[in-house]
């Protein structure tokens, strides 16, 4: 006999999702799951398309960081024309694909998770949003919009378009060079950003001290992380292999060619969600759990490769036992440090001669009839894979994205919390809020700005065991 | 010799134009700018889209621009309710009629029938859509056309036959399930006569024949009727 929680939609991420978390006779918690209840189906969607709009159509059909999906897209486009992108064309793609991680991050951090850490888990929701924030913390606020728009200026003076810039992205490369007057123009306004980044560390590693109660209880538990590192182990968000580290720091697999994903990733299928559930295939089903995304980067990486954040980086890794931080409430720092890594980054870009280059991109068609690309999206490792037929139609087609990876751990994080804040038969604010917000701190989705401000919509039903509805609140 | 001329009235104000003169050229002329889909200055008209609808007083009919001459004293009226409503639904036909996702498409913010759209206000579509699956030809070394998209305007059929020459392209079956083709429904990729001289991909107006790898904003190029024919004028010289 059991009792059920249904906490629906989650607000403030993208797509449909419903909490459930099942109550005990003794009205404890038994077990919470995380559902995605809006099965899009993409895969069939692209099969009969040109595969060189997959970059395009992937990108505007999920909505989750399409910058990442072109690149994840793009790379695999790369594989089957059977060409290596000229250098500056991987350089270009690289700065904008930055630019889409420091965006995203900027827009989790200011617009979704400061609010609830810096205005208080129990504050009313109608404040708990950027304009609340503005309210309380106006330069923090400000300069937070400020950076997401250095992020999105980045994919604007390379690609065109802020949001949708598939146009340029192209198998082999991309479609225009950068001009002089952009990369003036991106290299004049990165101070600002990178003293924005610094300061902002610093704030939150004050406040850090505040929340070591959330910091305990929000899905901190042991799994595997996952992600891509550079031949030499760094972090990497575009090119490299893929390492595999256990939730005690030890290195389980290293440089796995993501071309043959399917050798060592099982995706599980549950009757109870649309989505899928990858594993790492040695270690079966479900003990194959990972996590991806900001806080498995750093946890698999042994250096950042950039002065500011391997300084930051090696604080970081002193939160946990051998490097390894566990607490998904983390991910709010991991991701302070990757935007910080991002804008290192492209000053390196920007300073490299070779991005002005007018060679930017190879020109080929269809060599081989399959192509797998991986990228590391702000929430994680982003796989795709296709097959087309001679005329490079996709006969057949793949994707495995971050909130997929994640899959098992969101059901993990979210008994936990739950676990720790629900009792009884009523529902109380802070419960739900932190519940939200420990999906929210994996950050499922980017387009959680369409509910990032206003009123969160929010069904909360309390089921008793006879089925009957005995507390309900919509806000 | 003297030219013939026709004076009307359109939108109220009284033009002169030679005789023969098409009420949209006469329009045009006289800077009304009347909407257009099919047509292209360069080609010879072809009166299929019925975006360009006018009225004339004196007859409850609607009538093509495009398509239509002008005549002495004719009163012609290029903006109304009615029209607008006209127009739009022509518009909207057109989006039902086969698969138009614009955020996905290749011509996506450069594409006559979309800016049309927003032109008017088309902000939905009332018809129900068929959701075609036409065939997609990318056998061409670097032409792709894309049926699913295309609104049957005859643009490409018509440059291709008139400014290139060859007429390769042609239409069959017809309605709604008309669909372009080359020689005698060969892959494109096969044809002999079809020269690459890219000129259809140039004026199609939506996304429906482009060219792979190229961004479209830089392959479209639908004056290009118009400049070939002045220039084999050889207006130039006199
Ligand atoms: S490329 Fe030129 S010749 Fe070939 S079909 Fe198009 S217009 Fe005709
Ligand atoms: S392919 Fe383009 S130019 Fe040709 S008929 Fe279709 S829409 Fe018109
Ligand atoms: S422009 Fe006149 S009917 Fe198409
Ligand atoms: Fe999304």
């Amino acid at each position: 006999m059991r009792k059920e929680i249904v906490i629906n939609p989650i607000t403030r991420i993208e797509g449909h999702a419903k909490v459930t978390i099942f109550l005990k006779d003794d009205q404890t918690v038994k077990e919470a799951r995380f559902q995605v209840i809006d099965f899009r189906g993409f895969e069939k969607f692209c099969e009969g398309r040109p595969f060189y709009e997959m970059p395009s159509i992937t990108s505007r059909s999920c909505g989750i960081c399409p910058v990442s999906h072109l690149m994840a897209s793009a790379k695999a486009c790369d594989q089957i024309v059977g060409v290596t992108p000229p250098t500056t064309a991987v350089l270009l793609r690289r700065l904008m694909h930055m630019g889409q991680m420091i965006q995203s991050h900027a827009l989790n951090l200011f617009y979704l998770s400061f609010p609830d850490l810096l205005l208080g888990m129990d504050s009313d929701p109608a404040e708990r949003n950027i304009f609340g924030l503005i309210e309380k913390q106006p330069d923090l606020a400000r300069q937070g919009i400020k950076l997401r728009k250095y992020g999105q200026e980045i994919i604007e003076k390379v690609a065109g378009k802020r949001i949708h810039s598939s146009e340029w992205i192209m198998p082999g490369g991309g479609k225009w060079p950068l001009t002089k007057q952009n990369a003036d123009y991106l290299h004049s306004n990165l101070h600002e950003a990178l003293d924005i980044t610094v300061k902002t560390i610093a704030f939150f590693k004050n406040c850090l001290e505040g929340l070591e109660d959330e910091a305990e209880n929000f899905g901190n538990f042991p799994t595997y992380y996952l992600g891509l590192v550079t031949a030499k182990g760094g972090l990497e968000h575009y090119g490299g292999k893929i390492r595999i580290v256990d939730a005690e720091g030890k290195i389980v697999a290293d440089q796995l060619d993501p071309a043959t994903y399917y050798d060592y990733i099982g995706e599980a299928v549950e009757p109870w969600s649309y989505m899928k559930f990858p594993y790492y295939k040695p270690l079966g089903y479900p003990d194959g759990t990972y996590r991806v995304g900001p806080l498995a980067r750093l946890n698999i990486a042994s250096h950042c490769g950039t002065p500011l954040a391997d300084e930051e980086l090696k604080e970081f890794k002193k939160l946990g036992k051998n490097g390894i931080v566990q607490s998904t409430f983390h991910y709010h720092y991991a991701r302070l440090i990757e935007i910080l890594f991002c804008l290192e980054g492209v000053k390196e870009i920007l300073e490299d001669p070779e991005v002005l280059s007018e060679r930017v991109s190879a020109k080929a068609f269809v060599n081989n009839d399959e192509g797998i690309g991986v990228a590391e999206a702000p929430r994680g490792t982003l796989i795709h894979h296709y097959a087309v037929d001679p005329q490079g139609m996709i006969v057949w087609a793949n994707m495995i994205i971050a909130t997929e990876h994640n899959n098992l751990a969101y059901n993990k994080a979210v008994t936990q919390v739950a676990k720790k804040y629900v009792n009884g038969k009523r529902l109380q604010e802070g419960m739900l809020n932190r519940v939200e917000a420990v999906i929210r701190a994996f950050d499922p989705c980017l387009s959680c700005a369409t509910h990032a401000v206003g009123q969160m919509p929010l069904d909360v039903t309390l089921i008793d065991s006879n089925g009957k509805i005995v507390d309900r609140r919509v806000r | 010799m003297t030219a013939t001329t026709v004076t009307l009235k359109i939108d109220g104000l009284e033009v002169t134009v030679p005789e023969g003169t098409t009420i949209l050229k006469a329009a045009k002329d006289n800077g009304i700018i009347i909407p257009t889909l099919c047509n292209l200055e360069g080609l010879s008209p072809y009166g299929g889209c019925r975006l360009c609808l006018v009225e004339i007083s004196g007859s409850p009919k609607l009538f093509p621009a495009c398509i239509t001459p002008v005549s002495s004293g004719m009163e012609v009226t290029t903006q109304s309710e009615r029209l607008t409503e006209y127009r739009k639904m022509a518009v909207q036909m057109l989006l039902a009629e086969r698969t138009h996702i614009c955020s996905v498409c290749v011509a996506n913010d450069h594409c006559e029938l979309q800016s049309l759209a927003n032109q008017l206000g088309v902000d939905h579509v009332l018809f129900e859509r068929n959701w075609t699956r036409l065939e997609i030809d990318s056998s061409h070394d670097f032409l792709v056309i894309d049926r699913n998209r295309c609104i049957l305007c005859t643009r490409c059929l018509r440059v291709c036959d008139e400014i290139e020459g060859v007429h390769t392209l042609d239409l069959k079956l017809r309605g709604k399930d008309a669909q372009v083709i080359m020689d005698l429904d060969e892959h494109w990729g096969n044809s002999c006569s079809c020269t690459s001289c890219r000129k259809c991909a140039k004026v199609c107006p939506v996304g429906a024949i482009y060219i792979e790898g190229e961004p479209v904003s830089h392959t479209k190029h639908k004056d290009i009727a118009e400049f070939i024919t002045e220039r084999r004028q050889r207006k130039w010289k006199q």
